[in-house]
């Protein structure tokens, strides 16, 4: 046994019915990491959630915690003696208890002294020890949710769940909170998975990050490597932005474009001579007046720091690029523009 | 849910026993059209039932737009604005919803019949033949139930108005209306579901109503139903009565199921005090006068008068034979607070199970019963049972030693089935909104903070219930207090309530031996008052 490891799902299903929500889906997670579930809604993801946790029945395959089995299609063990702890979507903080009540709800099997000790150390890691007083109706939307992830944290699970626990808070609150409950588990050594359909919310919390796709992760990977090395187009589409242009294999592995020739490693199968889809990034193409290569400027988007334009090209292709924001140019200009790739993805032809 | 499955599942098993106790006495009164009754049909339809149409017709007419009148006028003036006293007079109009409409009745006549203080008063004061309309009219009886029924469409209207209404209006008023076409144009509208919502309680307890149109000798449905059975002894023309009652009552329940189909919750906006705006001058004044009026007429009055009355005859009434009333309407009101409490929770609990298809039906059509007058609901569980103590009784008679009839002599079973159905909906209602405060992932959490099914029931479940538990009990203890002809018709033979004592008094005129048991309801229809203001100043 890989002590290592604390999660296991061998080749799990599930369905309604005729429907497959999770299908084969396999997955390891070690002690201490945050994984993230990242996918669109229905994609299964806060199904997995709800295996692991014990709510929901496999169909098929196998949970292991702690390389113990918890749940196979013939067994599962309950909910409660799974030491997980959850923190909902609706945060769901029980409204006739106080924030410390609820803190301590958990602690049932613990001494009145040290339950009190317990409960209001974790709501001094979550900042909420001036509030222990007071009721979930009298907290804002970002306290709560810090209640939530105490709640969960106080009877210290091997594993904490975590159902789109941000979606409910404006996009300011939502960016600050996560990287403050990163903080949060890291210095309280927790494992923890998260489920969500916001990137960025996926990116800021976790380790490592499952893209779901129709029951199945297509690519468990760091943030880094989604982005920049995603395994197919879903993957490609799903993460960041970008546009797919089309190539034509020239050499083994050099493929030719609009944007001119570029190394390539090519996907399997894939022979000289067949046409292939380039994923390019918004930041693959920089800004430079010097460049031959020329785009007229389609449509831009002031963010800030940055402005991402939709060019043109010549041949009437559209790519996307990044530029810095004093870099401001008119509808229909045209700019100079040049590739920096350092490694190239190529998507066969569907 | 399929049907299978659903018999499989207690909670579902429940809400189909409470949505057939709500089915069994309309399906019987809807039956009697199979066996009509030739000769007592005949006498009905000839001299009856012209005229019960057309006073049925005035009553909700006339009711409909006095409630509406007062109803919206007060809400408004007290959600928008502010004048002397609007506080205080904001939360006592609702005092009238503790009178019955019954004793109100009977207070009214006796204060302003012929033979009443004001009447021999002007009498005094202008001579013999001082004019005074008529009080037992059509117009009496309208004008009485218009004030004893107000408060419901106040209340509707007044949560509306205070939620949307500056807002609308201010709306209005920045696109070129003036504050008083801004009222009909945008505010009357956007409040016009939940006025409407108050309307239809308004017209069904009108169209319930017993004992108010039995002090005016006004002849509805529901006394036609009353007389027929106890006067004319015949059940099955009492059912064909009840049976037309209730296709007029479905048609009403139909205009309020499309009218809270448009009922959209807004943000329940927490209405600021200080936003309102402040009459001045002749219209301040005004507003207060009127407020102050309706209320002096509709509560305070009534009140002094009773307690007058019940002073007068206290020391003949006040004895053993009270008690005795007091003693079995507590008790029935006791029985049957508990027995639709754990009913309503049983409903809730499966609602809450099963959020969609048949139990979700189920749960609706148990809740209906507060449309079914207690006339129809009378007459069709004593049919029913008493077709099952002939039926069933007769077959079980070998193995048990009990006579066909038993179950009907001395049972007090069909009047607690009858105030079970028709105040399920006042029970259900708190039981849950409690339970809305509790969604499905307080369940989850427990279970992942280590807990057991049993212990979170315990923790969890009891606590946050218990309010509204408690609030439903309360209520359905004065409701049925209160009730008057499912007691009248179908209580075994000793079992006077202080209703019925009500009632007898009432019928031979004699006011002040009615007066002594009113104060009693009274003071009791003030507890679900205060409940109910309590309430609304947490929401505030």
């Amino acid at each position: 046994m890989n002590n290592k490891v604390l999660l296991e799902l061998n080749n799990i299903s599930q369905a309604y019915g005729d429907l497959r929500v999770v299908n084969h889906l396999t997955l390891r997670l070690d002690r201490g990491q945050i994984g993230c579930l990242l996918g669109p809604s229905g994609c299964g993801k806060t199904t997995v959630l709800r295996l692991i946790a014990g709510f929901e029945r496999l169909t098929a395959g196998e949970i292991k915690l702690n390389g113990v089995e918890v749940a196979t299609p013939a067994f599962s063990l309950p909910t409660e003696k799974r030491r997980i702890g959850m923190v909902f979507q609706d945060y769901a903080l029980f409204p006739h208890l106080n924030v410390f009540e609820n803190t301590a709800f958990g602690l049932h099997q613990l001494a009145k002294a040290e339950r009190a000790q317990r409960a209001m150390e974790m709501l001094e890691v979550v900042g909420l020890a001036d509030a222990a007083k007071k009721y979930p109706h009298e907290l804002s939307g970002g306290q709560q949710q810090r209640v939530a992830v105490a709640r969960a944290l106080a009877p210290s699970p091997d594993l904490l769940l975590l159902d789109e626990p941000f979606s409910n808070l404006d996009s300011d609150l939502r960016e600050r909170l996560s990287q403050e409950i990163r903080e949060v588990l890291k210095s309280q050594n927790a494992t923890a998975i998260l489920v969500t359909h916001d990137q960025h919310e996926a990116f800021a919390m976790a380790d490592e990050i499952g893209v779901m796709h129709e029951g199945v992760i297509q690519q468990w990977d760091t943030a880094y490597n989604l982005y920049h090395q995603p395994n197919s187009r879903f993957v490609a589409d799903f993460v960041g932005k970008g546009v797919l242009i089309d190539g034509k294999v020239t050499e083994p592995s050099r493929v030719m474009t609009d944007l001119g020739g570029m190394a390539c490693d090519l996907p399997s199968g894939v022979k000289v001579g067949e046409a292939v889809d380039i994923l390019l990034r918004p930041d693959d193409i920089i800004h430079d007046d010097a460049s031959e290569l020329q785009a007229a400027v389609v449509h831009k988007a002031f963010q800030g720091a940055d402005i991402l334009y939709t060019l043109k090209l010549d041949t009437g292709r559209q790519v996307l690029s990044l530029v810095p924001s004093h870099h401001n140019h008119k509808l229909g200009e045209k700019i100079g523009i040049r590739l920096e790739i350092d490694h190239v993805i190529a998507f066969g032809k569907p | 849910m399929g049907v299978s499955r659903m018999l499989r599942d207690p909670w579902s098993l429940a809400a189909l026993f409470f949505a057939t106790l709500v089915l069994v006495p309309v399906l019987v009164v809807m039956s009697s059209f199979l066996h009509p009754v030739q000769e007592v049909w005949q006498h009905l339809f000839e001299h009856v039932l012209v005229d019960l149409l057309w006073n049925t017709l005035w009553l909700v007419l006339g009711v409909g737009s006095g409630t509406l009148l007062l109803g919206v006028s007060l809400g408004w003036l007290t959600a928008v604005y502010d004048f002397p006293g609007r506080r205080i007079l904001s939360w006592a109009l609702l005092l009238p919803m503790a009178i019955p409409a019954y004793v109100f009745a009977f207070v009214f006549i006796g204060l302003f019949d012929f033979t009443g203080p004001v009447q021999g008063c002007l009498r005094e004061v202008f001579g013999s033949s001082t004019w005074f309309p008529r009080i037992r009219s059509t117009g009496g009886v309208i004008l009485v139930m218009s004030l004893a029924l107000y408060p419901y469409v106040y209340l509707l209207a007044r949560n509306a108005f205070a939620t949307q209404g500056k807002r609308a209006l201010e709306a209005a008023q920045s696109l070129g209306h003036s504050r008083f076409s801004g009222f009909f144009s945008v505010a009357l509208p956007m409040a016009r579901p939940w006025i409407a919502g108050g309307l239809m309680l308004v017209l069904m307890e009108t169209l319930a109503d017993f004992g108010t149109v039995s002090v005016f000798n006004y002849d509805t449905f529901t006394t036609a139903i009353y007389k027929t059975w106890f006067g004319m002894f015949s059940l099955d023309a009492a059912s064909q009565l009840a049976s037309l009652l209730v296709i007029i009552v479905f048609a009403l329940l139909v205009l309020e199921q499309l009218s809270r189909s448009r009922m959209r919750y807004t943000q329940a906006g927490r209405h600021q005090e200080n936003n309102r705006i402040a009459l001045a001058g002749w219209a301040a004044w005004g507003a207060s006068l009127y407020a102050l009026l309706v209320l002096a007429i509709a509560f305070v009055m009534p009140l002094i008068q009773l307690v007058l009355w019940a002073y007068g005859v206290f020391g003949q009434d006040f004895d053993s034979r009270y008690f005795g009333f007091l003693h079995h309407t507590l008790l029935l009101a006791g029985i049957a607070a508990v027995l639709t409490a754990v009913g309503a929770l049983l409903l809730a609990y499966a609602a809450r199970r099963n959020p969609q298809g048949m139990t979700r039906h189920l749960v609706r059509v148990a809740t209906i019963g507060y449309a079914l007058p207690g006339t129809v609901l009378a007459v069709g569980i004593f049919v029913a049972v008493a077709w099952l103590d002939r039926n069933l009784l007769q077959l079980l008679q070998p193995l048990v030693a009990i006579e066909a009839g038993m179950l009907l002599q001395g049972s007090v079973v069909i009047m607690l089935v009858g105030y079970v159905v028709r105040f399920m909906a006042v029970g259900y209602n708190p039981v849950d909104s409690a339970m809305q405060r509790m969604p499905p992932s307080l369940d989850d959490v427990s279970r992942t903070l280590g807990v057991s099914q049993l212990t979170m029931l315990r923790r969890v479940h009891a606590p946050i219930l218990r309010g509204g538990i408690v609030t439903a009990a309360i209520l359905v203890f004065v409701d049925v207090m209160k009730e008057m002809p499912i007691t009248l018709m179908t209580r075994p033979f000793g079992w006077d309530t202080l209703a019925v004592r009500i009632f007898e008094m009432t019928s031979e005129g004699e006011w002040e031996r009615a007066a002594l048991p009113a104060v009693t309801l009274v003071l009791a229809g003030l507890v679900p008052i205060i409940f109910l203001s309590r309430h609304g100043n947490q929401n505030e």
